[in-house]
């Protein structure tokens, strides 16, 4: 019997009801949004339920939507299901303010270093991390370069104007 | 109680049972900018703990400056080793995105290409772990079939390390028939040698003494640590992207996976020996496919998104529209989001896109199996000798450009 991502969905919404949302389905992989509280909870489901079984995550990275008032920074989790070689995502979004998401390193040793590389880029705060520090960046640093209000040019300069060929008409990003 | 027994010693003295050993950044036995604090008691390590990010070059964020196009260079400088898989891993990527259906034949040169490429990388880790250990012999034989492989690359592409090899849909221009010849060469003299350097190693006594079981981990440690690739498969595990979810066409191949069972250095550098006849056989294969496909389709129909041929640029104007917006990174990009993976030299690279329909990526994630098992290191070390540890970096091919992105 192969696993379907009409059946993940049922199951998650028979365990989790209203609570996820997004159900998405685009180049074959499904995704879903989940709140934060229960990021654990999704993930240990998804790990023991003997009809999933995605016990492996294959990636584990943040994302910055500055125009998404009060849940800014998302955390996009992908996991595999290896037996019968089913993917699927979910992201979790969290306030740029309080970005705190409990730790996913219980389960997986996988997210120890890509949740400091979400740290160190995006700032989110991974509760119960057992060593939250940066890893690319040098420690000093003091800002989280990945966030879209850093811009990879000088917004000063004034020689290039990305008008014509840029995003938005402006200079910078 | 006499006084003697209560002498304060300054902190860090003989008090202090364990000695301190900075393995690189730059030591020459690591091949890359890795640092490794290591706690030694004797010549045991007790603790290992890796500091990454020395040539960190900041490619997510200037990938989200540049047009796609642009992003393949970028792509060049993370396994450097094993470059073209990683520039076709982002055409395929971003051929996903945009539904671009690739020709038989782009598929299997392609796949040609990533074999080579396989070979290449295999072959440097595996002869690097003969220098670790101290046989220099196998390392300088193979090398010269390295280049090889290289003049294979700059016949198709023009360059040789950091290849920036193909465009979306296609290639730049056809393989010529030095190319194939070149291929070929390869072919006919390659196997010798692969024979010849497994001699030299696969049942000598001093080099299996040297690798079984040093830096082993179990099946199940490397699948929650995210290994993928031959370390992985060394472990047991039969996971390979190339048939779990065939990409460029690899259903159409017929090779098997090989799989070791202690997850041990010597485990990783049988399994990445038999993986390279594997790629061997699938490049003949790929060369006999080859014969009976029409010789001049090298790309995809698809204009918006393939440079046209300069002679049409200077004489037709919808070719002259098409080049302009592709070089300067006006052309249609689809909206999305997708993850898409191909089976890398030393694992599972993943492009995680998010398309918001602007030039460039909204977000683009590089999954970069190196530095996802990497953090396995410390505990594959623990309680082994500091030469079992240089031998298992070794073993592990660590490649600094993809580690720190």
């Amino acid at each position: 019997m192969s696993l379907t991502n009409e059946h993940i969905k049922n199951r998650l919404v028979e365990k989790f009801g209203e609570a996820l949302t997004n159900f998405e389905e685009s180049h074959g992989m499904m995704s879903f949004h989940a709140p934060k509280e229960i990021n654990l909870k999704v993930l240990q489901f998804l790990y023991d339920e003997e009809d999933l079984q995605f016990r492996f995550m294959s990636d584990l990275c943040g994302v910055h939507y500055p125009d998404n008032a009060g849940a800014e920074l998302a955390v996009v989790y992908h996991l595999h299901n290896m037996v019968q070689n089913v993917r699927l995502r979910f992201k979790v979004f969290t306030a740029v303010a309080t970005p705190q998401i409990f730790t996913a390193t219980q389960l997986f040793a996988t997210a120890n270093w890509q949740e400091r590389e979400t740290y160190d880029f995006y700032g989110i705060e991974f509760v119960g991390h057992p060593n939250l520090r940066r890893i690319l960046n040098v420690d000093e640093m003091d800002y989280f370069p990945m966030r879209k209000e850093f811009p990879l040019e000088d917004q000063t300069r004034v020689d290039k104007d990305d008008e014509m060929f840029g995003r938005g008409g402006s200079v910078g990003i | 109680m006499s006084d003697q027994q209560h002498i304060q010693l300054p902190e860090g003295s003989i008090e202090k049972q364990t000695n301190t050993l900075n393995l690189g950044p730059t030591h020459p036995a690591t091949h890359g900018v890795f640092q490794n604090i290591l706690e030694l008691d004797g010549e045991r390590i007790v603790s290992a703990t890796p500091t990454v990010g020395y040539i960190h070059r900041a490619f997510e964020k200037i990938a989200e400056r540049r047009p796609y196009y642009q992003i393949t260079p970028l792509t060049d400088r993370l396994n450097y080793c094993s470059a073209p898989i990683n520039n076709i891993g982002w055409h395929l990527t971003v051929e996903k995105l945009l539904g671009i259906k690739t020709p038989k034949r782009v598929d299997y040169l392609r796949v040609i290409l990533m074999e080579l490429a396989r070979i290449t990388d295999h072959l440097i880790c595996n002869s690097v772990i003969g220098v670790d250990s101290g046989a220099f012999t196998g390392f300088l034989y193979v090398m010269q079939y390295r280049e090889l492989v290289y003049e294979i690359y700059e016949e198709v592409c023009g360059s040789r390390l950091t290849t920036n090899i193909g465009r979306f849909g296609g290639f730049e221009r056809n393989f010529n028939e030095t190319a194939f010849r070149k291929i070929q060469k390869f072919l006919d003299e390659y196997p010798a040698v692969l024979k010849e350097f497994e001699n030299l190693f696969t049942r000598n006594r001093i080099f299996m003494e040297r690798t079984q079981g040093v830096g082993a981990i179990s099946a199940e440690r490397a699948l929650n640590y995210g290994f993928t690739g031959p370390n992985l498969r060394a472990t047991g595990v039969d996971y390979d992207v190339r048939v779990a979810t065939p990409y460029s066409s690899y259903e159409d191949f017929e090779f098997s996976i090989p799989v070791g069972t202690t997850g041990d250095t010597y485990d990783r550098f049988l399994v990445r020996n038999a993986e390279q006849w594997q790629s061997l056989s699938i490049i003949k294969q790929a060369m006999d496919k080859l014969k009976d496909l029409p010789s001049d389709v090298y790309h995809a129909d698809v204009p918006a998104y393939y440079l046209p041929d300069k002679e049409d640029v200077y004489t037709k104007m919808e070719a002259l529209i098409y080049h302009f917006k592709i070089v300067m990174g006006e052309t249609d990009i689809l909206p999305g989001e997708l993850y898409n993976a191909v089976e890398g030299a030393n694992g599972e690279l993943g492009f995680y896109l998010i398309s918001d329909g602007g030039r460039s990526p909204y977000r683009l994630h590089f999954r970069r199996p190196c530095f996802i098992y990497y953090q396995a290191y410390p505990e594959m070390v623990k309680g082994a000798m500091l030469s079992d540890a240089i031998i298992c970096m070794s073993s592990l091919n660590l490649i600094a450009g993809e580690l720190d992105a």
